[in-house]
Protein backbone atom coordinates (compact mmCIF):
# COMPACT_ATOMS: atom_id res chain seq x y z
CA UNK A 1 0.00 0.00 0.00
CA UNK A 2 1.29 3.09 -0.67
CA UNK A 3 -0.36 6.19 -0.05
CA UNK A 4 0.76 9.71 -1.44
CA UNK A 5 -0.80 12.61 0.51
CA UNK A 6 -0.62 16.74 -0.42
CA UNK A 7 2.63 16.05 -2.57
CA UNK A 8 4.16 19.00 -4.13
CA UNK A 9 7.33 19.64 -5.61
CA UNK A 10 9.27 22.85 -6.84
CA UNK A 11 12.28 23.70 -8.52
CA UNK A 12 12.95 27.41 -7.41
CA UNK A 13 10.02 29.23 -8.16
CA UNK A 14 8.64 26.85 -10.68
CA UNK A 15 6.12 24.73 -9.24
CA UNK A 16 6.27 21.10 -11.08
CA UNK A 17 4.20 18.95 -9.15
CA UNK A 18 1.05 20.42 -7.05
CA UNK A 19 -0.58 18.91 -4.49
CA UNK A 20 -1.15 15.87 -5.79
CA UNK A 21 -2.33 12.94 -3.42
CA UNK A 22 -3.50 9.45 -4.58
CA UNK A 23 -3.23 5.80 -2.80
CA UNK A 24 -2.40 2.45 -4.67
CA UNK A 25 -2.81 -0.76 -3.35
CA UNK A 26 -0.48 -3.90 -3.89
CA UNK A 27 -0.29 -5.81 -7.12
CA UNK A 28 -1.86 -3.06 -9.39
CA UNK A 29 0.14 -1.53 -12.24
CA UNK A 30 -0.78 1.92 -12.30
CA UNK A 31 -0.31 4.43 -15.44
CA UNK A 32 0.95 8.19 -15.11
CA UNK A 33 -0.18 10.12 -18.22
CA UNK A 34 0.53 13.78 -18.96
CA UNK A 35 2.42 15.35 -21.53
CA UNK A 36 5.67 16.66 -21.07
CA UNK A 37 6.65 18.69 -18.36
CA UNK A 38 3.41 17.44 -16.97
CA UNK A 39 4.98 16.69 -13.61
CA UNK A 40 5.04 12.83 -14.09
CA UNK A 41 9.04 12.04 -14.02
CA UNK A 42 9.28 14.58 -10.96
CA UNK A 43 6.56 12.47 -9.43
CA UNK A 44 8.43 9.42 -10.25
CA UNK A 45 11.31 10.88 -9.02
CA UNK A 46 10.14 11.90 -5.63
CA UNK A 47 8.80 8.64 -4.93
CA UNK A 48 11.79 6.55 -6.28
CA UNK A 49 13.59 9.02 -3.31
CA UNK A 50 15.73 11.21 -5.96
CA UNK A 51 14.87 14.10 -4.94
CA UNK A 52 12.76 15.57 -1.44
CA UNK A 53 9.36 16.41 -1.21
CA UNK A 54 8.39 20.14 -1.13
CA UNK A 55 5.72 19.45 0.50
CA UNK A 56 3.52 16.27 1.30
CA UNK A 57 4.29 13.13 2.61
CA UNK A 58 4.98 9.53 1.36
CA UNK A 59 4.23 6.06 2.93
CA UNK A 60 5.16 2.68 1.84
CA UNK A 61 2.91 0.38 4.20
CA UNK A 62 2.50 3.12 7.09
CA UNK A 63 6.51 3.75 6.50
CA UNK A 64 6.93 7.66 5.96
CA UNK A 65 9.77 8.28 3.36
CA UNK A 66 11.13 11.13 5.70
CA UNK A 67 13.59 10.32 7.43
CA UNK A 68 13.86 7.01 6.46
CA UNK A 69 15.56 7.55 3.39
CA UNK A 70 18.11 4.49 3.36
CA UNK A 71 15.97 1.72 4.75
CA UNK A 72 12.82 3.13 2.29
CA UNK A 73 15.26 2.93 -0.76
CA UNK A 74 15.28 -0.81 -0.42
CA UNK A 75 11.85 -1.32 -1.11
CA UNK A 76 11.60 0.96 -4.66
CA UNK A 77 13.22 -0.35 -7.55
CA UNK A 78 13.46 2.75 -10.18
CA UNK A 79 14.29 2.74 -13.75
CA UNK A 80 14.68 6.53 -15.15
CA UNK A 81 13.91 7.11 -18.52
CA UNK A 82 17.54 6.59 -20.01
CA UNK A 83 18.19 3.55 -18.24
CA UNK A 84 21.32 3.80 -16.04
CA UNK A 85 23.88 1.29 -17.16
CA UNK A 86 27.63 0.79 -17.20
CA UNK A 87 28.63 -0.35 -20.47
CA UNK A 88 31.78 -1.71 -19.40
CA UNK A 89 29.98 -4.53 -17.49
CA UNK A 90 28.30 -7.74 -18.61
CA UNK A 91 24.70 -8.03 -17.75
CA UNK A 92 25.41 -10.62 -15.10
CA UNK A 93 28.35 -8.27 -13.79
CA UNK A 94 25.89 -5.33 -13.70
CA UNK A 95 23.25 -7.80 -11.78
CA UNK A 96 25.58 -8.28 -9.71
CA UNK A 97 26.81 -5.20 -8.49
CA UNK A 98 23.53 -3.74 -8.25
CA UNK A 99 22.39 -6.35 -6.02
CA UNK A 100 25.23 -6.09 -3.51
CA UNK A 101 24.63 -2.15 -3.66
CA UNK A 102 21.49 -2.66 -2.58
CA UNK A 103 22.71 -5.06 0.32
CA UNK A 104 21.60 -8.77 -1.60
CA UNK A 105 24.61 -11.45 -0.27
CA UNK A 106 25.99 -13.43 -3.29
CA UNK A 107 23.77 -16.50 -2.15
CA UNK A 108 20.60 -14.50 -2.83
CA UNK A 109 21.94 -13.39 -6.31
CA UNK A 110 22.99 -16.73 -7.55
CA UNK A 111 19.43 -17.17 -6.82
CA UNK A 112 17.77 -14.16 -8.25
CA UNK A 113 19.67 -13.34 -11.28
CA UNK A 114 18.55 -16.23 -13.27
CA UNK A 115 15.03 -15.41 -12.33
CA UNK A 116 15.16 -11.65 -13.23
CA UNK A 117 16.84 -12.82 -16.46
CA UNK A 118 13.65 -15.00 -17.22
CA UNK A 119 11.64 -12.22 -16.14
CA UNK A 120 12.59 -9.77 -18.29
CA UNK A 121 13.05 -12.11 -21.13
CA UNK A 122 17.30 -11.66 -21.25
CA UNK A 123 18.17 -15.32 -21.78
CA UNK A 124 21.33 -15.72 -23.57
CA UNK A 125 22.16 -12.08 -23.21
CA UNK A 126 24.04 -12.43 -20.06
CA UNK A 127 27.15 -12.79 -21.20
CA UNK A 128 26.87 -9.85 -23.15
CA UNK A 129 28.62 -6.44 -22.82
CA UNK A 130 26.40 -3.69 -22.23
CA UNK A 131 27.59 -1.39 -25.04
CA UNK A 132 26.88 -3.93 -27.24
CA UNK A 133 23.18 -4.45 -26.71
CA UNK A 134 20.35 -3.07 -28.40
CA UNK A 135 18.27 -0.52 -27.23
CA UNK A 136 14.93 -3.01 -26.42
CA UNK A 137 17.62 -4.76 -24.04
CA UNK A 138 19.10 -1.88 -22.68
CA UNK A 139 15.80 -1.10 -21.54
CA UNK A 140 15.18 -4.49 -20.07
CA UNK A 141 18.58 -4.67 -18.43
CA UNK A 142 17.11 -1.30 -17.16
CA UNK A 143 14.50 -3.11 -15.94
CA UNK A 144 16.21 -5.80 -14.12
CA UNK A 145 18.31 -3.91 -11.92
CA UNK A 146 15.54 -2.30 -10.34
CA UNK A 147 13.70 -5.63 -9.75
CA UNK A 148 16.49 -7.48 -8.79
CA UNK A 149 15.65 -6.61 -4.85
CA UNK A 150 12.54 -7.53 -4.99
CA UNK A 151 11.33 -4.20 -4.42
CA UNK A 152 7.79 -3.71 -3.72
CA UNK A 153 7.25 -0.42 -5.35
CA UNK A 154 8.70 -0.67 -9.13
CA UNK A 155 8.80 2.99 -10.55
CA UNK A 156 9.39 2.84 -14.59
CA UNK A 157 9.86 6.30 -16.55
CA UNK A 158 8.51 6.16 -19.53
CA UNK A 159 9.65 2.30 -20.38
CA UNK A 160 8.59 2.00 -24.07
CA UNK A 161 10.05 5.37 -25.17
CA UNK A 162 12.22 4.57 -28.80
CA UNK A 163 10.94 0.89 -28.78
CA UNK A 164 10.25 -1.16 -32.02
CA UNK A 165 6.56 -2.60 -32.17
CA UNK A 166 7.72 -5.79 -31.35
CA UNK A 167 9.89 -4.84 -28.48
CA UNK A 168 6.66 -2.92 -27.33
CA UNK A 169 4.38 -6.20 -26.94
CA UNK A 170 7.77 -7.84 -25.12
CA UNK A 171 7.69 -5.13 -22.90
CA UNK A 172 4.24 -4.88 -22.27
CA UNK A 173 4.65 -9.04 -21.13
CA UNK A 174 7.27 -8.09 -18.91
CA UNK A 175 5.67 -5.20 -17.28
CA UNK A 176 2.48 -7.09 -16.63
CA UNK A 177 4.68 -9.94 -15.18
CA UNK A 178 6.04 -7.65 -12.44
CA UNK A 179 3.10 -6.62 -10.88
CA UNK A 180 3.09 -10.14 -9.47
CA UNK A 181 4.24 -9.43 -5.99
CA UNK A 182 4.33 -5.50 -6.59
CA UNK A 183 3.19 -2.11 -7.37
CA UNK A 184 4.26 -0.91 -10.63
CA UNK A 185 4.30 2.40 -11.88
CA UNK A 186 4.32 3.68 -14.99
CA UNK A 187 4.78 6.85 -17.00
CA UNK A 188 3.85 7.49 -20.42
CA UNK A 189 2.65 9.60 -22.94
CA UNK A 190 1.61 6.27 -24.93
CA UNK A 191 -1.70 6.39 -24.70
CA UNK A 192 -2.96 3.03 -25.99
CA UNK A 193 0.14 1.53 -24.21
CA UNK A 194 -1.22 3.03 -20.51
CA UNK A 195 -4.29 1.40 -21.73
CA UNK A 196 -3.31 -1.99 -22.48
CA UNK A 197 -0.91 -2.47 -19.69
CA UNK A 198 -2.91 -0.61 -16.60
CA UNK A 199 -5.15 -1.55 -13.87
CA UNK A 200 -5.76 2.39 -13.14
CA UNK A 201 -4.31 5.56 -14.73
CA UNK A 202 -3.81 8.68 -13.54
CA UNK A 203 -3.57 11.77 -15.57
CA UNK A 204 -1.40 14.84 -14.79
CA UNK A 205 -1.48 18.00 -15.94
CA UNK A 206 0.66 21.18 -15.03
CA UNK A 207 1.85 19.36 -12.00
CA UNK A 208 -1.74 18.52 -10.86
CA UNK A 209 -3.96 15.48 -11.01
CA UNK A 210 -6.52 16.03 -13.33
CA UNK A 211 -7.94 12.23 -13.24
CA UNK A 212 -7.54 9.19 -11.39
CA UNK A 213 -9.45 5.76 -12.49
CA UNK A 214 -9.54 2.24 -14.25
CA UNK A 215 -8.99 3.29 -18.42
CA UNK A 216 -12.32 2.29 -18.44
CA UNK A 217 -14.20 3.99 -15.96
CA UNK A 218 -12.48 7.14 -17.34
CA UNK A 219 -13.49 6.64 -20.76
CA UNK A 220 -17.06 5.62 -19.41
CA UNK A 221 -17.03 9.35 -16.98
CA UNK A 222 -16.12 11.04 -19.95
CA UNK A 223 -18.70 9.52 -21.93
CA UNK A 224 -15.91 9.30 -24.83
CA UNK A 225 -16.55 5.29 -24.45
CA UNK A 226 -19.78 5.40 -26.60
CA UNK A 227 -18.04 5.69 -29.81
CA UNK A 228 -17.54 2.48 -31.65
CA UNK A 229 -16.40 2.26 -35.10
CA UNK A 230 -18.07 -0.28 -37.75
CA UNK A 231 -16.81 -2.28 -40.96
CA UNK A 232 -20.11 -2.66 -43.29
CA UNK A 233 -20.76 -4.19 -46.50
CA UNK A 234 -22.44 -1.63 -48.25
CA UNK A 235 -22.13 1.84 -50.21
CA UNK A 236 -21.02 4.88 -48.03
CA UNK A 237 -24.36 6.36 -49.06
CA UNK A 238 -26.99 3.62 -48.02
CA UNK A 239 -24.98 3.05 -44.79
CA UNK A 240 -25.64 7.16 -44.41
CA UNK A 241 -29.59 6.79 -45.47
CA UNK A 242 -29.93 3.70 -42.90
CA UNK A 243 -28.08 5.65 -40.24
CA UNK A 244 -30.02 8.80 -40.36
CA UNK A 245 -33.00 6.70 -38.96
CA UNK A 246 -32.05 6.11 -35.85
CA UNK A 247 -32.23 8.85 -33.01
CA UNK A 248 -29.65 9.21 -30.53
CA UNK A 249 -26.74 9.28 -32.36
CA UNK A 250 -24.57 12.32 -32.29
CA UNK A 251 -22.45 11.90 -35.41
CA UNK A 252 -22.08 9.74 -37.99
CA UNK A 253 -18.63 9.69 -40.08
CA UNK A 254 -17.44 7.86 -42.79
CA UNK A 255 -13.57 6.56 -42.29
CA UNK A 256 -13.27 5.19 -45.22
CA UNK A 257 -15.04 4.13 -48.23
CA UNK A 258 -13.75 1.31 -50.08
CA UNK A 259 -17.21 1.23 -52.45
CA UNK A 260 -18.74 -1.89 -51.39
CA UNK A 261 -16.93 -1.76 -48.06
CA UNK A 262 -17.54 1.08 -45.65
CA UNK A 263 -15.75 1.88 -42.40
CA UNK A 264 -17.72 4.23 -40.17
CA UNK A 265 -17.62 5.89 -36.72
CA UNK A 266 -20.53 6.46 -34.84
CA UNK A 267 -20.79 8.60 -31.87
CA UNK A 268 -23.56 7.98 -29.52
CA UNK A 269 -25.88 10.25 -27.12
CA UNK A 270 -26.31 7.01 -24.91
CA UNK A 271 -25.27 3.25 -25.38
CA UNK A 272 -27.79 2.29 -27.89
CA UNK A 273 -25.13 -0.16 -29.85
CA UNK A 274 -28.15 -2.70 -30.03
CA UNK A 275 -30.44 -0.83 -31.98
CA UNK A 276 -27.55 0.16 -34.40
CA UNK A 277 -27.18 -3.52 -35.44
CA UNK A 278 -30.56 -4.11 -36.22
CA UNK A 279 -31.28 -1.07 -37.90
CA UNK A 280 -28.34 -2.05 -40.19
CA UNK A 281 -29.21 -5.65 -40.54
CA UNK A 282 -32.65 -4.62 -41.21
CA UNK A 283 -31.62 -1.85 -44.11
CA UNK A 284 -29.53 -5.16 -45.63
CA UNK A 285 -25.98 -3.86 -44.91
CA UNK A 286 -23.91 -6.59 -43.79
CA UNK A 287 -21.85 -6.10 -40.59
CA UNK A 288 -18.09 -7.30 -40.29
CA UNK A 289 -16.95 -5.57 -37.66
CA UNK A 290 -17.91 -3.46 -34.44
CA UNK A 291 -15.38 -2.21 -31.61
CA UNK A 292 -14.64 0.44 -29.31
CA UNK A 293 -12.95 3.56 -31.56
CA UNK A 294 -9.64 3.28 -30.85
CA UNK A 295 -8.49 6.95 -29.41
CA UNK A 296 -10.53 6.90 -26.88
CA UNK A 297 -7.62 7.55 -24.21
CA UNK A 298 -6.24 9.89 -26.63
CA UNK A 299 -9.60 12.20 -26.59
CA UNK A 300 -9.57 11.82 -23.09
CA UNK A 301 -6.17 12.90 -22.44
CA UNK A 302 -6.78 15.85 -25.04
CA UNK A 303 -9.80 16.66 -23.00
CA UNK A 304 -8.46 16.90 -19.86
CA UNK A 305 -5.15 18.78 -20.98
CA UNK A 306 -7.70 21.19 -22.87
CA UNK A 307 -9.05 21.52 -19.11
CA UNK A 308 -12.74 20.35 -20.64
CA UNK A 309 -13.28 17.57 -17.99
CA UNK A 310 -12.27 17.26 -14.37
CA UNK B 1 31.32 -0.44 5.06
CA UNK B 2 30.38 -3.02 2.88
CA UNK B 3 28.74 -1.15 -0.15
CA UNK B 4 31.72 1.73 0.87
CA UNK B 5 33.93 -1.01 -0.46
CA UNK B 6 32.23 -2.65 -2.78
CA UNK B 7 32.38 1.30 -4.71
CA UNK B 8 35.77 1.26 -3.59
CA UNK B 9 36.59 -2.02 -5.68
CA UNK B 10 34.37 -1.12 -8.56
CA UNK B 11 36.08 2.28 -8.75
CA UNK B 12 39.34 0.36 -8.70
CA UNK B 13 38.61 -2.05 -11.21
CA UNK B 14 37.54 0.72 -13.54
CA UNK B 15 40.96 2.48 -13.22
CA UNK B 16 42.46 -1.08 -14.37
CA UNK B 17 40.72 -1.74 -17.10
CA UNK B 18 40.10 1.52 -19.36
CA UNK B 19 43.08 3.35 -20.47
CA UNK B 20 42.59 6.55 -18.63
CA UNK B 21 44.37 4.71 -15.36
CA UNK B 22 46.92 3.20 -17.14
CA UNK B 23 47.63 6.36 -19.04
CA UNK B 24 48.33 8.07 -15.65
CA UNK B 25 49.91 5.42 -14.16
CA UNK B 26 52.33 5.59 -17.14
CA UNK B 27 52.35 9.45 -17.11
CA UNK B 28 53.51 9.67 -13.63
CA UNK B 29 56.41 7.20 -13.66
CA UNK B 30 57.89 8.43 -16.69
CA UNK B 31 57.88 11.95 -15.53
CA UNK B 32 59.12 10.85 -11.83
CA UNK B 33 61.54 8.55 -14.20
CA UNK B 34 62.98 11.64 -16.14
CA UNK B 35 63.20 14.40 -13.49
CA UNK B 36 64.85 11.38 -11.31
CA UNK B 37 67.26 10.44 -13.79
CA UNK B 38 68.13 14.71 -15.25
CA UNK B 39 67.81 16.74 -11.65
CA UNK B 40 68.27 14.06 -8.33
CA UNK B 41 70.86 12.09 -10.02
CA UNK B 42 72.76 15.32 -11.57
CA UNK B 43 76.04 15.24 -12.96
CA UNK B 44 77.86 15.80 -10.09
CA UNK B 45 78.69 14.12 -6.65
CA UNK B 46 75.71 14.31 -4.03
CA UNK B 47 74.83 13.12 -0.93
CA UNK B 48 72.17 10.33 -1.10
CA UNK B 49 69.49 11.91 1.36
CA UNK B 50 69.63 15.24 -0.93
CA UNK B 51 68.90 12.95 -3.59
CA UNK B 52 66.18 11.06 -2.02
CA UNK B 53 64.82 14.31 -0.67
CA UNK B 54 64.98 16.09 -4.69
CA UNK B 55 62.72 12.82 -5.67
CA UNK B 56 60.22 13.37 -2.99
CA UNK B 57 60.02 16.94 -4.21
CA UNK B 58 58.81 16.47 -7.41
CA UNK B 59 56.76 12.93 -6.69
CA UNK B 60 54.73 15.81 -4.91
CA UNK B 61 53.80 17.19 -7.91
CA UNK B 62 53.54 13.88 -10.46
CA UNK B 63 51.07 12.55 -7.44
CA UNK B 64 49.24 15.34 -7.11
CA UNK B 65 48.16 16.22 -11.11
CA UNK B 66 47.69 12.53 -10.51
CA UNK B 67 45.32 12.69 -7.50
CA UNK B 68 43.38 15.25 -9.53
CA UNK B 69 43.45 13.59 -12.87
CA UNK B 70 41.78 10.46 -11.49
CA UNK B 71 39.36 12.05 -9.07
CA UNK B 72 38.10 13.71 -12.09
CA UNK B 73 35.26 10.99 -13.29
CA UNK B 74 34.96 9.58 -9.93
CA UNK B 75 31.13 11.33 -10.12
CA UNK B 76 30.88 13.54 -12.84
CA UNK B 77 31.06 10.82 -15.24
CA UNK B 78 28.09 9.31 -13.15
CA UNK B 79 26.32 11.87 -13.52
CA UNK B 80 26.94 12.88 -17.01
CA UNK B 81 26.17 8.96 -17.95
CA UNK B 82 22.93 8.72 -15.39
CA UNK B 83 24.29 5.98 -13.55
CA UNK B 84 24.62 8.29 -10.39
CA UNK B 85 20.93 6.95 -10.24
CA UNK B 86 21.94 3.66 -9.68
CA UNK B 87 24.08 4.98 -6.42
CA UNK B 88 21.65 7.57 -5.62
CA UNK B 89 18.48 4.91 -5.15
CA UNK B 90 20.86 2.48 -3.65
CA UNK B 91 20.05 2.19 0.20
CA UNK B 92 23.53 3.43 0.75
CA UNK B 93 24.44 7.06 2.10
CA UNK B 94 25.79 9.97 0.02
CA UNK B 95 28.68 9.79 2.73
CA UNK B 96 29.51 6.17 1.72
CA UNK B 97 29.40 6.74 -2.24
CA UNK B 98 31.52 9.06 -1.48
CA UNK B 99 33.90 7.77 0.70
CA UNK B 100 33.85 4.46 -1.66
CA UNK B 101 35.11 6.79 -4.51
CA UNK B 102 37.46 8.80 -2.45
CA UNK B 103 38.94 4.96 -1.49
CA UNK B 104 38.77 3.52 -5.06
CA UNK B 105 41.05 6.86 -5.98
CA UNK B 106 43.29 6.23 -3.42
CA UNK B 107 43.34 2.56 -4.02
CA UNK B 108 45.22 3.40 -7.61
CA UNK B 109 47.21 6.10 -6.57
CA UNK B 110 48.60 3.87 -3.74
CA UNK B 111 49.56 1.32 -6.74
CA UNK B 112 51.08 4.16 -9.14
CA UNK B 113 53.27 5.67 -5.78
CA UNK B 114 54.16 1.69 -4.66
CA UNK B 115 55.63 1.69 -8.46
CA UNK B 116 57.91 4.48 -8.02
CA UNK B 117 60.05 2.70 -5.26
CA UNK B 118 62.66 1.03 -7.41
CA UNK B 119 63.76 4.89 -7.23
CA UNK B 120 64.64 5.37 -3.83
CA UNK B 121 65.58 1.59 -4.11
CA UNK B 122 67.83 2.26 -6.42
CA UNK B 123 69.26 5.64 -3.94
CA UNK B 124 69.66 2.59 -1.65
CA UNK B 125 71.52 0.14 -3.28
CA UNK B 126 74.02 2.71 -4.52
CA UNK B 127 74.26 5.04 -1.75
CA UNK B 128 73.06 5.23 1.95
CA UNK B 129 69.92 6.44 2.84
CA UNK B 130 67.87 5.58 6.17
CA UNK B 131 64.47 3.36 5.64
CA UNK B 132 63.09 6.26 7.63
CA UNK B 133 63.66 8.45 5.31
CA UNK B 134 61.84 6.78 2.78
CA UNK B 135 58.76 5.88 4.68
CA UNK B 136 58.47 9.23 5.95
CA UNK B 137 58.34 10.57 2.70
CA UNK B 138 56.02 8.13 0.98
CA UNK B 139 53.95 9.30 4.29
CA UNK B 140 54.08 12.18 3.38
CA UNK B 141 53.25 11.68 -0.74
CA UNK B 142 49.89 9.54 0.20
CA UNK B 143 49.13 12.11 2.74
CA UNK B 144 49.61 14.93 -0.21
CA UNK B 145 48.08 13.08 -2.83
CA UNK B 146 45.03 11.69 -0.60
CA UNK B 147 44.33 15.55 -0.34
CA UNK B 148 44.56 15.84 -4.18
CA UNK B 149 42.50 13.45 -4.41
CA UNK B 150 40.10 14.57 -1.70
CA UNK B 151 39.64 18.15 -3.53
CA UNK B 152 39.71 15.86 -6.98
CA UNK B 153 36.42 14.31 -5.74
CA UNK B 154 35.16 17.50 -4.24
CA UNK B 155 35.29 19.11 -7.98
CA UNK B 156 34.01 16.17 -9.57
CA UNK B 157 30.47 16.50 -7.28
CA UNK B 158 30.46 19.62 -8.01
CA UNK B 159 30.15 19.78 -11.86
CA UNK B 160 28.70 17.37 -14.29
CA UNK B 161 31.62 18.25 -16.91
CA UNK B 162 34.94 16.09 -16.33
CA UNK B 163 36.77 18.91 -17.72
CA UNK B 164 35.22 21.45 -15.43
CA UNK B 165 35.35 19.09 -12.35
CA UNK B 166 39.66 18.93 -13.04
CA UNK B 167 39.81 22.49 -13.61
CA UNK B 168 37.74 23.25 -10.04
CA UNK B 169 39.87 20.40 -8.51
CA UNK B 170 42.82 21.27 -9.83
CA UNK B 171 42.17 25.43 -8.91
CA UNK B 172 41.42 24.75 -5.39
CA UNK B 173 44.42 22.88 -5.08
CA UNK B 174 47.01 25.40 -6.50
CA UNK B 175 44.49 28.01 -3.91
CA UNK B 176 45.73 25.56 -1.17
CA UNK B 177 49.37 24.98 -2.17
CA UNK B 178 50.20 28.65 -2.58
CA UNK B 179 48.57 29.94 0.84
CA UNK B 180 52.35 30.48 2.19
CA UNK B 181 52.41 33.15 -0.79
CA UNK B 182 49.65 35.01 0.22
CA UNK B 183 50.64 34.21 3.98
CA UNK B 184 53.47 36.58 3.17
CA UNK B 185 51.52 39.81 2.22
CA UNK B 186 48.93 39.16 4.65
CA UNK B 187 48.53 40.23 8.88
CA UNK B 188 48.11 37.43 11.53
CA UNK B 189 46.51 36.64 11.89
CA UNK B 190 44.80 35.57 8.42
CA UNK B 191 48.47 34.97 7.61
CA UNK B 192 48.60 32.66 10.32
CA UNK B 193 45.52 30.14 8.58
CA UNK B 194 47.15 30.66 5.07
CA UNK B 195 50.65 29.45 6.48
CA UNK B 196 49.46 26.47 8.53
CA UNK B 197 46.68 25.70 5.85
CA UNK B 198 49.50 25.43 3.03
CA UNK B 199 49.48 22.04 1.80
CA UNK B 200 53.30 22.11 0.54
CA UNK B 201 55.09 24.51 2.17
CA UNK B 202 55.60 23.73 5.96
CA UNK B 203 53.74 20.61 5.81
CA UNK B 204 55.13 18.46 3.17
CA UNK B 205 59.02 19.58 3.61
CA UNK B 206 59.28 17.65 6.46
CA UNK B 207 58.26 14.56 5.28
CA UNK B 208 61.30 14.84 2.24
CA UNK B 209 63.85 15.29 5.06
CA UNK B 210 62.49 12.12 6.87
CA UNK B 211 60.04 13.78 9.40
CA UNK B 212 57.06 13.30 10.55
CA UNK B 213 54.79 16.05 12.03
CA UNK B 214 51.86 14.98 14.04
CA UNK B 215 50.75 18.83 13.51
CA UNK B 216 50.67 18.00 9.58
CA UNK B 217 49.33 14.17 9.73
CA UNK B 218 46.47 16.40 11.50
CA UNK B 219 46.28 18.77 8.49
CA UNK B 220 46.09 16.51 5.65
CA UNK B 221 43.70 14.47 7.46
CA UNK B 222 41.54 17.27 8.04
CA UNK B 223 41.64 18.12 4.43
CA UNK B 224 40.74 14.92 3.30
CA UNK B 225 38.07 14.87 5.95
CA UNK B 226 36.95 17.97 4.78
CA UNK B 227 36.91 18.06 1.48
CA UNK B 228 35.21 14.88 1.58
CA UNK B 229 32.31 15.87 4.11
CA UNK B 230 32.36 19.08 1.05
CA UNK B 231 31.16 16.62 -1.44
CA UNK B 232 28.81 14.36 0.77
CA UNK B 233 27.12 17.72 1.06
CA UNK B 234 26.84 18.12 -2.46
CA UNK B 235 25.07 15.10 -2.99
CA UNK B 236 23.08 15.54 -0.41
CA UNK B 237 21.58 19.30 -1.87
CA UNK B 238 21.03 17.94 -5.12
CA UNK B 239 17.79 15.84 -3.93
CA UNK B 240 16.73 19.37 -2.80
CA UNK B 241 17.72 21.12 -5.72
Amino acid sequence: MIEVRNLSRYYGDHRAVDDVSFSIEDSQVIGFLGLNGAGKSTTLKVLAGLLSPSAGTVTIDGVDMEGHDVSFRRRIGYLPETPPLYDEMTVTEFLNFTGSLRGMGSADLKRRIPEVVTQCQLGGQEGRVISELSHGYRKRVGIAQAIIHSPKLIILDEPISGLDPIQIVDMRKVIRGLAEGATVLVSSHNLPEIEQTCDRVLVLKDGALVADDAPGALAARLNTGLSIELTLTGTGEAVTAALAGVEELERTEILRDHGDRVVVRIDMVRDVRETVVQTIVGAGLGLRRLEDAKDELEEIFIDLNQGDAA
Amino acid sequence: MKPVLLLARRELATFLNTWWGWAILAMVLLIDGLLFNAFAMGSSPRFSADVLEDFFYFSSGTTMIAGVLLTMRLLAEERQAGTIVLLQTAPISEGQVVLGKFLGAMGFLFIITLLTIYMPILIQVNGKVSWGQIGAGYLGLLCLGGSAVAIGTFGSAVSKNQLLAAVIGGTVLVLMLLGWLLARITEPPISEVLSYSALFDRHFQPFMRGRINSESLILYGSVIFGFLLLSTRVLQARRLQ
